[in-house]
């Protein structure tokens, strides 16, 4: 295993040949702010939050999806970048319904979070309020599709950690939505295991437990980390 | 693969004289001479369109099976592509380009002409199964800006009233 030395903000760093700059960032102390990320599963490099810029390159780098390598030198924090990341929330917030004082996940939720992060006061663009639906048919658990950025986390995690690969991208464009199987109802679903791991995974209140009100929903992302770690690890910490 | 390798004449005197079940082993013979192989579904979905038309639901969950590939994955690609159908689609098919040059050219009257005599918006099939109209961008026959495509044939330089007089036989046939 080689390990490979280069800079993030000023701070010399090494890291093993195989990370990604977002590994060897965390791992450093150094926070890149993420959306689609999710540690555990394979990373797609789709919300473009974790953009950073390369010395040498005038393109920006998404830090998940990109290898360490010597002598690179990365900024994480620029007024570029701060701009782009306030401008990739402002349009996840316009391209969706999200209304924060009546959504379950209220306080818990990571675009909410990356939102007062980066100092979102006002969106600059156009509410475009598509006309989306809710999906109550499951026993236990609800899916809302006002509330999805379409991170497709809950898609990897089906597929990866549970293997039933129930969810998946459906149209494309303004019309793309997360479906399950045929896009028939959740609860006439034959292969869902109703596990629950997308409920943990996603990052806002898209999927939620059926019951809960506004700010209930809290994500148990350590259910996520212990069978990651059981898998991947074999390491069976509770 | 023709961009319109779909034609609803033909298809439409094959679907009267073939039954479904032959459809259905027709069908088998496309899978097998893939065979089964997961990363030509695209491919397999194209063919099983010209075979039945479009992609219902059962197809889809057919297929999915016979390629052991999740129901929601084969659901997903053939709703990606413009070219995949899952609802039956007219005898006669309009698509009106509203490409770069077309739309320069009055594109945007030729579309709103066609959607207003035949009652429908883009995307849409008439009720008697007669007539679907949709919109394309751009099958590469600029110099004859604006272009519709009538039942896979290319009509250029065409105006509000050249389209009404090419819709008026169509719409009457069935």
């Amino acid at each position: 295993m080689a390990v490979k030395t280069l800079i993030i903000d000023d701070q010399l760093i090494s890291a093993l040949e195989e990370e990604t700059l977002l590994q060897a960032a965390q791992a450093a102390g150094i926070h890149i702010p993420t959306l689609c990320y999710l540690e555990g599963i394979s990373e797609v490099g789709a919300c473009r939050l974790c953009l950073v810029e390369i010395a040498g390159s005038s393109k920006l780098h998404p830090a998940c999806v990109t290898k360490v390598a010597e002598g690179m030198s990365v900024r994480t924090q620029s007024d570029r970048l701060q701009k782009y990341r306030r401008l990739i929330i402002e349009m996840l917030f316009a391209e969706g319904n999200h209304i924060c004082a009546v959504c379950v996940a209220n306080g818990h939720c990571e675009l909410q979070q990356l939102a007062m992060d980066l100092g979102m006061d006002h969106v600059t663009l156009e509410y475009q309020f598509p006309n989306r639906l809710v999906d109550l048919s499951h026993d236990r658990f609800g899916m809302d599709h006002n509330r999805c950025v379409l991170c497709t986390r809950c898609i990897r995690v089906c597929d990866e950690l549970e293997g039933a690969h129930i969810w998946d991208m459906a149209g494309r464009g303004t019309r793309s939505q997360v479906i399950t199987d045929l896009n028939q109802p959740w609860g006439t679903s034959p292969t869902c295991t109703s596990c629950g791991k997308c409920v943990a995974a996603c990052p806002t209140g898209a999927i939620f437990h059926q019951g809960s009100t506004v700010g209930e929903m809290v994500h148990e992302r350590t259910r996520i980390e212990f069978i990651v770690n059981a898998r991947q690890n074999h390491q069976w910490q509770f | 693969m023709t961009l319109h390798s779909h034609t609803p004449k033909n298809q439409d005197s094959s679907t009267k004289h073939v039954s479904r079940a032959a459809h259905f082993k027709m069908l088998d013979v496309i899978l097998k001479r893939h065979q089964y192989r997961q990363d030509a579904l695209i491919e397999i979905l194209h063919q099983v369109q010209d075979l039945f038309g479009y992609l219902e639901t059962d197809l889809l969950r057919y297929i999915a099976q016979c390629l052991r590939l999740p129901l929601s994955r084969v659901y997903g690609v053939a709703t990606f592509y413009h070219l995949f159908s899952l609802a039956p689609r007219g005898t006669h098919r309009c698509v009106v380009c509203t490409g770069t040059a077309c739309y320069v050219k009055g594109a945007a009257a030729l579309l709103t002409t066609v959607e207003q005599f035949a009652h429908i918006h883009a995307g849409e099939t008439t009720p008697d199964h007669c007539l679907s109209v949709s919109t394309t961008r751009c099958p590469g026959t600029c110099g004859l800006a604006p272009i519709v495509v009538f039942d896979d044939q290319v009509c250029g330089y065409q105006t509000p009233n050249s389209v009404r007089d090419r819709l008026k036989p169509l719409l009457k046939q069935t």
